[in-house]
């Protein structure tokens, strides 16, 4: 246990715990929107598989990390506009919808990969962005600047979010149709096309996410995100639909993530202490959700379709 | 809401259903790697609903074809045998199940074999449903590759007396007469790769990434760290089991552990090794492969893999077979038996010295003058 307390162990660990929850965090801001608006999305994990395949063969064919970032953006918010379709016009229930996304994100990736790829080769990753100066800073340097550019871009985004839902016009009608779409449908504000702008805004996030993760990697295989997007549903709950609460819970899950993987390499847990060890994470959670969710009511309307005529 | 849109909406959340149900089916069944040139015997696209030619077993619908007056248990000579693979990751994964998928097209060179496959299967109730299927269709050989799989297939092989299951790794046939066992010798290659990386280390630490500590992936691991230890006592092997055969975030999380850790030498095992060796190839860490020959996943850092050739298994099981004898043994890799080879990369460069202490190493293990204490 002594060979933790290392201050080189210890900044390790915070810095890996940054990275590992870099696609969660991204994921769940854009579904923190999403409900805010009072749509729930269980497809976040076929939109980050799709995300993540896109921006793995983007890099495979062209060698262009920016283009990759770019598709899947792109790609997640094509994803978007069939989910909005499906809910928003179709009107179907959107727990299921969710999860008929998500089959069918982990069955097109899968079959993509395997007739336009097959054997997983390696890409070259995102590599790390030094920030000037600050990354020479002893320790806090290497955990908090020496990281990728979309961990950067992740943890700007939560004050990003935080603003545009609380201080700008659009933010007030993403809460207001998330409460009561009726009364902000009497005022004037446009239900569907919010939540339109939300269910993008959400997908393209988690496009985003699933790209992060892949050109992190560098490779891409069946089901990358191994259960990912569910966990950054979760976090959603966990930080009480509130961008900051996320991105709390989005470290938290890394950290007891890279710690458990810390404790591991160097020896401390072992035999069956390592597989209980591996719950951690999703044991943490669970009892945060618990406990935040006795305290903090979900927006009114969540889940709940608006129809006009209805 | 009119009838006509109610319609048009129930009919267009089916359409996605429907398709999403069949991606998903698509993509967990594979068949071969797009990147590779079709084999002579090209195994058929989808684990066949239909059997390209009905088995002995089962009674002919056609009346052209005469149907047996007694179902024989064993293929007829001459008759193609059709062979079913159920595995946990794709058949091009660099790992466990390309290395019984390529074994099983070497066989394919020499016998009258078809195979179908349905990879990419780490739901083991979906691996079951797929066992079963296959066994339903009448298939002559049943392999369950996956530890994983006992379970289930401790409940179909009863149900199928006529049908041959073949299952590993492992070394228990559960006490059913239609089934074999396969394992392997894991360790022998580990120890190879063990007192090749003991010589390559120059922090004198070494990183093992590794699924979940059981079955061959285990063996493979002490193997390692008997060879480390017998080479060198004073090297470190730090070992992390990230419990699970699929995460590669994880895996990856774990090989950049070991390097802050002081690895400077790498190895691992299962088809979530992708991970790991990603990290491997962006830190130019030498890597040591297993299950197959891992040097497409780094060209400047895989040193050597332990590659498995599963064909000593499918060979005797096959004829055993044709004999009428539908399970019951167990079968083994090993170095002396041709199971397992060493496969150097050449484009590592290994120093020729140590690379002539391997030979010696592997030519020991394989005479039985050396052995793992495993």
């Amino acid at each position: 246990m002594s060979d933790f307390f290392t201050m080189s162990v210890i900044v390790a660990t915070l810095a890996s715990g940054i990275r590992l929850a870099t696609p969660f965090l991204l994921a769940a801001l854009g579904e923190t929107v999403g409900q805010r608006s009072g749509v729930l999305n269980l497809g976040v994990e076929g939109v980050m598989l799709i995300g993540a395949f896109v921006a793995y063969y983007t890099t495979l064919k062209t060698d262009s990390t920016a283009l990759s970032i770019f598709l899947s953006l792109a790609a997640g918010v094509v994803m978007g506009l069939l989910y909005a379709f499906i809910t928003l016009v179709m009107h179907a229930e959107q727990g299921i919808s969710g999860i008929g996304i998500y089959l069918f994100g982990l069955g097109i990736t899968d079959l993509l990969f395997q007739k336009q790829v097959g054997t997983p080769l390696p890409i070259g990753g995102l590599g790390t962005v030094e920030i000037p100066l600050l990354a020479d800073i002893p320790w806090i340097g290497e955990v908090f600047f020496q990281h990728s550019v979309l961990v950067y871009t992740a943890f700007l985004l939560v004050p990003v979010v935080w603003f545009v839902i609380n201080r700008t016009t659009f933010g007030l009608n993403i809460r207001a149709v998330g409460e009561t779409p009726e009364a902000a449908d009497t005022l004037g504000v446009s239900v569907n096309l919010t939540r339109t702008w939300t269910i993008l805004i959400g997908n393209g996030l988690a496009g985003l996410a699933g790209g992060a993760l892949a050109l992190e990697l560098g490779i891409f295989q069946q089901n990358l995100t191994s259960g990912r997007g569910f966990i950054a549903i979760a976090l959603v709950y966990f930080g009480a639909w509130r961008p900051v609460g996320v991105m709390f819970g989005a470290l938290l899950f890394g950290i007891v993530s890279a710690t458990v993987n810390q404790w591991k390499t160097l020896g401390i847990i072992e035999g069956a202490a390592s597989s209980l060890a591996s719950m951690a994470p999703a044991v943490l959670t669970i009892v945060v959700l618990v406990l935040v969710s006795r305290r903090i009511d979900p927006p009114s309307a969540l889940t709940r379709p608006f129809d006009r005529s209805a | 809401m009119t009838q006509r849109s109610r319609r048009f909406r129930r009919t267009a959340i089916a359409v996605l259903g429907v398709s999403s149900l069949v991606l998903a089916a698509c993509g967990g069944d594979d068949d071969e790697p797009a990147d590779e040139p079709a084999e002579a015997e090209e195994p058929t696209e989808e684990p066949a609903e239909e059997p390209a030619e009905e088995p002995a077993e089962e009674p002919a619908e056609d009346a052209v074809e005469e149907p047996a007056e007694e179902p024989t248990e064993e293929p007829a000579e001459g008759e193609t045998v059709q062979i079913a693979l159920v595995a946990p990751s794709a058949i091009n994964d660099l790992a466990f199940t390309q290395s019984m998928y390529d074994s099983l097209e070497r066989v394919a060179e020499t016998r009258d074999i078809s195979i179908d496959v349905s990879d990419g299967l780490f739901v083991v109730e979906d691996a079951g449903a797929a066992i079963r299927g296959y066994a339903e269709d009448g298939y002559d050989l049943v392999i369950a590759h996956g530890t994983q799989f006992g379970g289930p297939l401790a409940e179909i092989a009863p149900d199928f007396p006529e049908v041959s299951f073949m299952w590993g790794t492992s070394a228990d046939t559960q006490g059913l007469d239609n089934v074999f066992a396969y394992t392997v010798r894991s360790d022998e290659g580990g120890y190879v790769n063990g007192m090749l990386a003991a010589q390559i280390t120059e922090s004198g630490t070494i990183g093992v990434v590794g699924p979940i500590d059981a079955g061959d992936a285990a063996l493979y691991v002490d193997g390692f760290e008997a060879g480390a230890a017998a080479q060198d006592p004073a090297v470190t092997v730090n070992v992390n089991w990230i419990e699970s055969f699929s995460d590669v975030a994880l895996a990856a999380e774990a090989a950049t552990s070991h390097i802050s850790n002081g690895a400077d030498v790498l190895t691992g095992t299962a088809q979530m090794v992708v991970g790991a060796t990603g990290v491997a190839q962006q830190e130019g860490v030498p890597w040591f492969g297993t299950q197959s020959n891992q040097t497409p996943l780094g060209e400047d850092i895989v040193v050597a893999s332990q590659v498995y050739h599963w064909e000593v298994v499918l060979e005797p099981i096959l004829d055993q077979i044709a004999a009428g004898t539908l399970g019951g043994e167990v079968y083994t890799l090993t170095l002396e038996n041709g199971g397992l080879v060493i496969e150097f990369n050449d484009a590592f460069g290994l120093d020729e010295a140590i690379l002539a202490a391997a030979e010696e190493t592997i030519a020991a293990l394989t005479s039985g003058e050396l052995t793992t204490g495993l």
